[in-house]
């Protein structure tokens, strides 16, 4: 059984089929149908609902993809749907905004475009204008061009009194601590189970009771394989309720990033020590995305594409897995063994990621390269760490993604580097050495010899990047 | 009646508002009528009306072989799933099979032969749609394949067409190809598109009394909806009744492509008694429906040192893909716009229609047209390289001009051209001349990045060149309490046509536009419309709703006229009310003046497109009533290590004529050009080798996202330039020309390339210009540059 608010109405599941998504249940099980189906695979945004949830005495709002989310996740939290924003007859200033500027056409991708705006007001009382870019880019809009949109961003901040969800706060928190819980949340159908645990100890006690068992983190992976494949999970452990997974911690040498935390949260650890891992998470999905997505589900997938990986791997973080009362500590590089092969054994699941801290230099640079610079998979991501002493190469860890069957390191890239005077001549040689590191493929995304080449080409982006004179090196930096 | 008697104005108060004007008529920045309905998620699309306790789901296994004899089909399996109520192949259709929307050649299900993978061969009516795709799957399909014919040039050479090639032809392009001072021959390949609407295509039937169907379909064209399910059932026209509230996006998707699930739907229902409803999830929609038609192009053109065109010869093979469906006319509108707005010299343009084994190519903003337009824009830009003018000077040298430089290839006269002037203008509006400077200044000084500029044209031909289908009904009705009801032929996917047209209503009765309701597109209200297409919806509805206006108002003048014993020219209405020479009351106050006096209030009224005539065998005439115009001038930024680039700033003067709508105007133009923008660089449709559609998801199929629209974007209308033909209230249509605006984003790609050799070299790139075609043309140039000679064409990828 699973207990959550709906909007402003309690709800208790017991009987929810745990591979039933959030955006099915509100348009087919409560006909709630103003969250739409666009694509059911997280790209499009019209299902977009907000999911409010306490953080102490306090609601935190995010913004999530309904048709990403398995109902489990609903458990203790409140669902807000664009039903629900409209107090009595009045709009909500970001519905109002909609329509004073002309936001919406077809008005289908409208439902989504509120709700991001919505979550956009909760948690940013000025935006910047990459803020409201990065709010509304999981929101596919097709009629409109965007222009309205983002107009509608700025002015729904026009309308400055408190809305009823502000207003009800208190009451809200308190109705949600009502639902708080110690024993361990399930759902069931036929034979489909799915179990909520609150700690660590008692995933991996689950974990041990049912190998079989999927784990579900943010699901923005793992519900493709419902949605899209037409698979059946029949057995999941959700791991989002999880405190001490979810947890990010800065020490003086290194970030302990709980394999649970959102993508969001370690936007917010990473990006200071390393301004380029933020770009690069700026980059990564969309905002929805990001808020249920975790890294341990962006390692755990094993994907050759997954964004993190190679990033970590440049930066030489290390996993710490668990199995049982088991731990075991390895670099993320030897993690991955073949295409969708990892070290994880039965029953073991990834704990944390601890990367270590920048030094006085931060070296570190990664480069997407996508089709589409927001929203994106990568065709090539390069992560960079590359230490020049007294103008030679002291050390150097270079790792991509996209270019090999799992997210690797170019050793005989980094071989080449190594000990080699830092200029051109160097460069070149250690472009060329990719050769024997890598033979890409061809795809939708990119052909081989496009990944060939701008893997290449990035090493140079780095070399000119590291020099003295400023040169213009990337597009994204326009905004 | 009106109980509104304790709220009674006095005459004062009447007159004083009558005094002034009405603030939701014609050309005010009136919302669009479902706004406040779509941000709180009450606008209901077919998905959101409530299911029936027996409602049926529908879903059609897709042929996964791109040309197959089908040997066997075994739908006993499908039954072994619980919920299946019905399991059809083409046999079980009980009328007509094929629903070919002008020729035949689309079977409702695969008839014995599988032409494309994705095509349905089989559908299953079950409880849920889950439970349908699990039983669709289950059963027992068997192919022998066929050769596939999977390219345009594969096409081309085993003369494998939908339907004849055709020419127009005006003067003798060879000789002037032969004697023009210079001249450059060249192939490119343009992408198709993927609509992308973000509400998939979606039919709930349900069936009725006497064997007739009502139907609920997200669809263009309701007429033709009601026309193919009667058919496939094998019924009258009159027994089906197809409603139509509004699309969650069309764009040329759900002119034809609707009637499939429609029908499919239809035929279940018929066959099992229950409500039935196809809705295709995003995957299965764009594998099964069709796409903008892919071209590839050849060119072969002469010019003089100033770089005008001398002769033109041209050939635009469009990929029709597997049946006729739209193609001839969409092959035909590329040939119309191979001008674009420049005098061409003497021409021959030939078109192909090339019948491959993929999904059957639609209608799409623009229907052809912005194939058949980038041709003369990337000409201009090879031109200018070669002779080393910047193009905006060659495109303005070439624009059509006075007498003798003022006919199209196809005899029609360009009359009222204001290309020129609206050029100058946003030339100088948008700086033109000091930003290429800059950015020439620039690019001297940034080794890895460079920028890019173009300026380019847009004349766009408005009307169906299907001359008949230039025609629309409306249908409206007044009720005693002054509230009116209307209707019309045309159909809601966002453009906001219901706005204008309840604009237009409420313009000639001056009365508020929240009196008026706007009600579904129904066949049984207007029948025998025309398909909202062509950019024509608010040209034609609107006249034939403003005719239905006139007609009931004349009849309240000539009532009022005579009641009150004054002339007609005494009668005036005025902002909800109505000026009898000293008198004045309220609109509804006349209005049950005249119900008493057994008045109609009721009209329909209809419209037909003067003017037009076009005779195809002589590819003369004059297809068009008038043209629309508009130009863009781009600024890129692209990365010459990666091939990725980004807009900086658009700047757009647009034509609409006298705007009907500001507001719903500068939306459709901003609309159109981020999507027109997203056709020719993002948007990349990859088939593999087997003929399957490789991006058929949003994951692998990248439609503009917020942050590709320009970071300075600044859209700006045409002033005071009411359309000098009588269409209604001097306006003209928006949907479609400004989708070729994003040509110039096109061209400003190019730009920043050629800056790489010194704009000596015109980087051949295919459309769309993804970051790896870009980053070709880059290496392509460079090495030109190591070389000192002009580069080959760019590979292609
Ligand atoms: C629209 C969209 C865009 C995307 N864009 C990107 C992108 O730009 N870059 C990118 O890299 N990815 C992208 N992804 C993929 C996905 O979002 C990421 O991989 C994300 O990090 C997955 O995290 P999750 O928590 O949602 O994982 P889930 O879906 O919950 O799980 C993924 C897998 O990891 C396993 N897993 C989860 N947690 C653990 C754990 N603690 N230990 C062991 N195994 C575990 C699960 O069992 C499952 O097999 C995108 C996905 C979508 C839908
Ligand atoms: S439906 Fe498209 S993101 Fe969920
Ligand atoms: S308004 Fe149609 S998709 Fe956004």
């Amino acid at each position: 059984m699973i207990k959550f608010l709906l909007n402003q109405e309690l709800r208790e599941e017991h009987t929810l089929d745990p591979n039933m998504t959030v955006l099915n249940y509100l348009r087919e099980h409560v006909r709630k149908t103003g969250t739409k189906e666009g694509c059911a695979s997280g790209d499009c945004g019209a299902c977009t609902v907000v999911l409010a949830e306490l953080d102490g005495d306090q609601l935190r709002y995010k913004s999530i993809n309904s048709c990403l989310t398995f109902v489990s996740a609903l458990d203790g939290k409140q669902l807000i749907t664009v039903e629900d924003l409209k107090d009595k007859d009045k709009l909500h200033p970001s519905q109002q905004a909609m329509v004073d500027c002309h936001g919406s056409q077809c008005g289908f991708c409208t439902p989504g475009i509120v709700m991001s705006l919505f979550a956009l007001g909760k948690n940013n009382a000025e935006p910047d204008k990459e803020e409201v870019l990065e709010a509304l880019a999981g929101n596919l809009c097709r009629c409109t061009g965007y222009r309205p949109i983002v107009d509608a961003a700025n002015a729904m901040y026009d309308d400055a009194g408190a809305d009823q969800f502000q207003r009800n706060e208190q009451a809200t928190v308190q109705r949600l601590k009502a639902l708080q819980r110690t024993d361990t949340p399930s759902l069931a159908l036929d034979k489909r189970h799915c179990h909520n645990p609150k700690t660590t100890a008692e995933l991996a006690e689950l974990f041990l009771q049912y190998p079989e068992a999927r784990l579900l983190a943010g699901g923005t992976d793992l519900a493709l394989e419902v949605t899209q494949f037409h698979r059946e999970l029949p057995a999941m452990i959700y791991v989002g309720d999880i405190a001490e997974l979810k947890q990010v911690e800065v020490f003086d040498d290194r970030i302990e990033l709980g394999a649970a935390a959102s993508l969001s949260q370690c936007y917010d650890a990473l990006t200071a020590d390393y301004p380029d891992f933020g770009a690069l998470l700026h980059r990564f999905a969309s905002l929805q995305v990001r808020n249920q997505g975790t890294l341990g589900g962006n390692i755990g997938n094993a994907s050759p594409i997954g964004d993190s990986p190679p990033a970590l791997i440049a930066l030489k973080a290390q996993v710490v897995l668990r199995k049982g009362d088991q731990r075991r500590t390895m670099p993320l590089e030897d993690f991955f063994v073949d295409y969708k092969v990892t070290q994880l054994q039965p029953s073991e699941f990834i704990e944390k990621v601890i990367v270590p801290r920048a030094g006085a230099v931060d070296r570190f640079r990664a480069y997407k390269i996508s089709k589409r610079l927001d929203d994106d998979i990568s065709a090539v991501l390069a992560a960079l760490s590359i230490t020049v002493d007294d103008g030679v190469v002291t050390d150097a860890c270079i790792a991509f993604g996209g270019m090999a069957a799992i997210p690797k390191r170019a050793r005989h890239c980094e071989q080449t580097l190594l000990g080699s005077h830092w200029n051109q001549a160097t460069i070149a040689k250690a472009m060329a050495a990719l050769e024997q590191d890598f033979a890409p493929i061809s795809d939708f995304r990119a052909s081989k010899d496009y990944r060939m080449l701008t893997a290449r080409n990035m090493l140079q982006r780095y070399f000119v990047e590291s020099q003295v004179i400023e040169v213009e090196t990337r597009v994204t930096a326009y905004v | 009646m009106s109980n509104h008697q304790s709220t009674k104005k006095t005459v004062e108060e009447m007159l004083a508002q009558a005094k002034q004007e009405l603030q939701t008529g014609v050309g005010r920045k009136v919302k669009h009528e479902s706004a406040a309905k779509q941000v709180t998620g009450e606008a209901v699309y077919i998905d959101d009306r409530l299911e029936f306790p027996n409602q049926l789901h529908a879903y059609a296994r897709m042929s996964d072989r791109a040309h197959a004899r089908i040997t066997r089909i075994d739908l006993s399996p499908c039954y072994e799933i619980p919920g299946v109520a019905i399991a059809i192949s083409a046999e079980d259709v009980p009328g007509q099979l094929d629903i070919g929307c002008v020729l035949p050649g689309d079977p409702l299900l695969a008839d014995g032969k599988a032409e494309y993978v994705g095509q349905p061969v089989i559908a299953v009516g079950a409880d849920s749609l889950e439970t349908a795709r699990k039983a669709a799957m289950a059963a027992i399909i068997e192919y022998e394949e066929l050769e596939p014919v999977l390219s345009v040039e594969d096409a081309l050479e085993k003369e494998s067409y939908v339907s004849d090639p055709h020419t127009h032809q005006r003067g003798d392009s060879k000789a002037a190809l032969a004697k023009a001072p210079h001249r450059i021959q060249g192939a490119v390949h343009i992408g198709g598109q993927e609509h992308f609407y973000l509400e998939t295509q979606i039919s709930s039937v349900i069936p009725t009394e006497d064997g007739g169907m009502l139907v609920y379909t997200s669809s263009q064209n309701p007429t033709e909806v009601q026309k193919l399910v009667a058919e496939v059932l094998g019924i009258s026209f009159n027994k089906v009744v197809v409603d139509m509230r509004r699309m969650g996006g069309g764009f040329g998707g759900k002119e034809s492509q609707a009637a499939g699930p429609a029908c499919i739907a239809a035929v279940i229902a018929r066959l099992t008694g229950r409500p039935t409803k196809m809705r295709l999830p995003r995957m299965e929609d764009m594998m099964i429906t069709g796409k903008r038609h892919p071209f590839f192009n050849q060119y072969d053109v002469g010019y003089n040192d100033q770089g005008i065109l001398q002769g033109v010869e041209m050939k635009l093979a469009g990929n029709c893909g597997y049946s006729p469906d739209l193609s001839n006319s969409i092959i035909d509108r590329a040939m119309f716009h191979a001008d674009n707005g420049y005098y061409l010299g003497d021409a021959t343009i030939t078109g192909y229609r090339c019948k491959t084994n993929i999904a059957s190519n639609t209608a799409y903003r623009g229907f052809g047209g912005p194939q058949g337009l980038i041709m003369p824009e990337i000409i201009m830009d090879d031109i200018a390289r070669r002779i080393g003018v910047d193009p905006l000077e060659i495109r303005k040298r070439n624009l059509y001009g006075d007498e003798g430089r003022d006919h199209t290839h196809y005899y029609q006269k360009v009359e009222d051209n204001i290309l020129p002037e609206l050029i100058a203008d946003l030339e100088q509006n948008c700086e033109y001349q000091k930003r290429r400077k800059e950015i020439a200044e620039y690019n001297r000084h940034s080794p890895i990045l460079k920028k890019g500029l173009a300026l380019t044209p847009v004349k766009f031909g408005i009307s169906f060149t299907a001359t008949f289908l230039n025609q629309a009904g409306a249908l409206i009705h007044v009720y005693t309490d002054g509230s009116i009801h209307l209707n019309h032929g045309g159909t809601e996917m966002g453009q906001g046509l219901n706005t204008k047209v309840a604009q237009i209503v409420a313009e000639e009765f001056q009365v508020d536009i929240d009196r008026i309701q706007i009600t579904a597109t129904n066949t049984d209200k207007v029948p025998n419309t025309s398909p909202t297409a062509a950019s024509s919806g608010a040209d034609l509805n609107g006249k034939a709703a403003q005719n239905a206006a006139i007609t009931i108002r004349q009849r309240l003048v000539e009532f009022a006229a005579r009641h009150f014993d004054v002339t007609e020219e005494d009668v005036v209405f005025q902002n909800n009310h109505v000026i009898i020479r000293d008198q004045i009351m309220p609109f509804e106050e006349l209005i049950q003046l005249a119900y008493f006096h057994q008045i109609s209030l009721s009209s329909t009224g209809f419209y037909r497109t003067p003017k037009i005539y076009y005779d195809r065998d002589k590819a003369r005439g004059r297809p068009f009533y008038y043209y629309a115009y508009g130009a863009a001038c781009s600024e890129v930024v692209v990365d010459t290590l990666t091939g990725e680039y980004k807009i900086l700033r658009a700047d757009i003067l647009h034509d609409v004529g006298a705007s009907l709508n500001p507001a719903i105007d500068i939306g459709q133009v901003e609309g159109a050009f981020v999507q027109g923008a997203g056709w020719l660089t993002s948007e990349e449709l990859v088939w593999n080798d087997q003929g399957r559609l490789m991006t058929a998801g949003p994951a692998s199929y990248k439609i503009p996202a917020v942050a590709d629209m320009p970071i300075d974007f600044r859209v700006r209308l045409v002033e005071n330039r009411r359309n000098k033909e009588d269409t209604v209230f001097h306006s003209k249509a928006v949907g479609e020309p400004p989708f070729m605006l994003g040509i110039s984003v096109f061209c400003a790609i190019k730009d920043a390339v050629a800056s790489v050799a010194n704009y000596r070299v015109s980087p051949q790139i295919d459309a769309p210009a993804t970051p790896e075609r870009v980053l070709w043309a880059v290496e392509s140039l460079k090495q030109a540059v190591a070389q000192d000679q002009p580069a080959p064409a760019a590979a292609t990828v």
